[in-house]
């Protein structure tokens, strides 16, 4: 696991309900939408995380250096599990070797949203970080 | 003159309220406005100013056992939310107020009736840019008195089921079409919570509860296309005695507002059992 992530991880573990809950508006306050330089509206489905209710998207650029920078986007208003996952995805993984990046696995939502993980969205953040986990595999293999 | 609600032709649009008449209603000490949703961050992360939060799973349902909450646990709940008897209670939500019609199904085994649902929930409100506030308001404590919990007129058990099946009452099977035939065990994008069989309680019909609203704006369509979608199209009578279900009764109380209030049916209940315990009964008969 990262050690930033697992940081992440760590301090969600320590929190009580209502902390966890204002940690994770505080992540999804400071979500930033992919830049245009990126991609423009209307975005490929290509890029589009399948199962995800919040209608969101990801993006990965590799580095010279081979580390990875992650973008993301979230169209639904109401996606606010899926702003706060994607701050800190990018928080803590964007910097990073592909193949760092490509040991992380979905458990990490469980342990991240706890009470705050609906039935409903579970799915779509799980299936973001696959979707991260992804790009980052295909990275990997491409040196 | 006629709201635009009423235009509709509903048989009680009263239970209906606009996003202009909450707007209007927000200082207004006889009405309590109830975000429920399904997303427990929703609510935090801004909601309707003044608005108090019931949660479907904490606020409603017995912590321990499958059942909702009792007379004192309502009692708690009203008194908490700083609403009274007279009080009149304002539903809305996510997923185009499903969890609203929930919350409000459930009042209405409590008999408040002084109940509505605010059409378009959460998204309308959104996407017309109304105010939205982080604040949680703070009501001072009431002294609710509740009826006991009489769940005859709204909610159907497993027996109320199998004896409507022998009568062969109306049935609405709320879910996808895929959980209808049987070919997926769980909602689309939804975890399986643990049916062992797929397929539908013979004789239902498929009516996916997403076709009683207008997707844009979360909005019930108006009567004449519901009396289509019901009535023409799947042969429902609103004489009839019609049972709704879907996984665990949560889109089928969005159905069941849909047939009780819009369109007037007369003995309409939820089986809130649903899927997860018709699925995963022995002996019981399934259609595919």
């Amino acid at each position: 696991m990262p050690e930033k992530l697992q940081k992440v991880i760590d301090m969600f573990q320590m929190f009580d309900p209502a902390d966890r809950t204002d940690m994770l508006l505080s992540y999804a306050d400071q979500f930033q939408d992919v830049p245009p330089e990126i991609a423009r509206r209307p975005f490929p489905k290509s890029h589009q995380v399948p199962q995800c209710e919040s209608d969101a998207y990801v993006w990965a650029q590799k580095q010279a250096d081979g580390t990875m920078t992650f973008y993301f986007a979230v169209e639904n208003p109401s996606g606010i599990s899926a702003k706060a996952l994607a701050t800190i995805l990018d928080k803590t993984l964007s910097g990073l070797p592909a193949s760092e990046i490509a040991t992380v696995n979905c458990d990490i939502v469980e342990q991240i949203f706890r009470q705050n993980i609906s039935m409903g969205k579970g799915m779509g953040l799980m299936a973001m970080v696959n979707a991260v986990q992804a790009l980052a595999r295909a990275a990997a293999s491409n040196p | 003159m006629a709201t635009p609600i009423e235009e509709r032709g509903y048989a009680h649009p009263d239970v209906l309220v606009s996003t202009d008449w909450v707007e209007q209603h927000l200082k207004d000490p006889n009405v309590r406005v109830i975000e429920s949703n399904e997303d427990t961050l929703l609510y935090a992360s801004g909601h309707v100013p003044g608005a108090v939060h019931v949660d479907w799973t904490t606020d409603l349902n017995d912590q321990i056992r499958r059942d909702y909450i009792t007379r004192e646990g309502f009692e708690a709940l009203m008194s908490k939310i700083g609403a009274t008897n007279d009080t009149t209670v304002v539903f809305y939500g996510d997923k185009n107020n499903w969890w609203a019609c929930y919350a409000f199904w459930v009042f209405q085994l409590f008999g408040h009736t002084k109940a509505k649902v605010m059409d378009g929930g959460r998204l309308k409100w959104e996407k017309e840019k109304r105010a939205m506030s982080r604040d949680i308001p703070t009501y001072a404590k009431t002294k609710y008195s509740a009826k006991d919990r009489l769940d005859a007129p709204h909610r159907a058990y497993r027996d109320d089921v199998q004896a409507h099946l022998r009568t062969q009452g109306q049935l609405v099977d709320v879910r996808s079409p895929e959980e209808y035939a049987g070919t997926r065990m769980h909602m689309p994008d939804y975890p399986n919570e643990g049916a062992l069989r797929g397929g539908h309680i013979p004789g239902a019909k498929s009516v996916p509860w997403a076709k009683a609203i207008n997707p844009d704006e979360g909005t019930f369509k108006p009567a004449a296309d519901l009396k289509k979608l019901y009535l023409e199209d799947n042969q429902l009578s609103p004489d009839k005695a019609t049972i709704a279900y879907c996984r665990i009764g949560e889109r089928s109380s969005h159905t069941w507002f849909a047939l009780k209030y819009l369109l007037g049916f007369s003995n309409i209940r939820n089986y809130d059992g649903s899927w997860t315990e018709w699925g995963n009964m022995v002996g019981v008969p399934i259609e595919k």
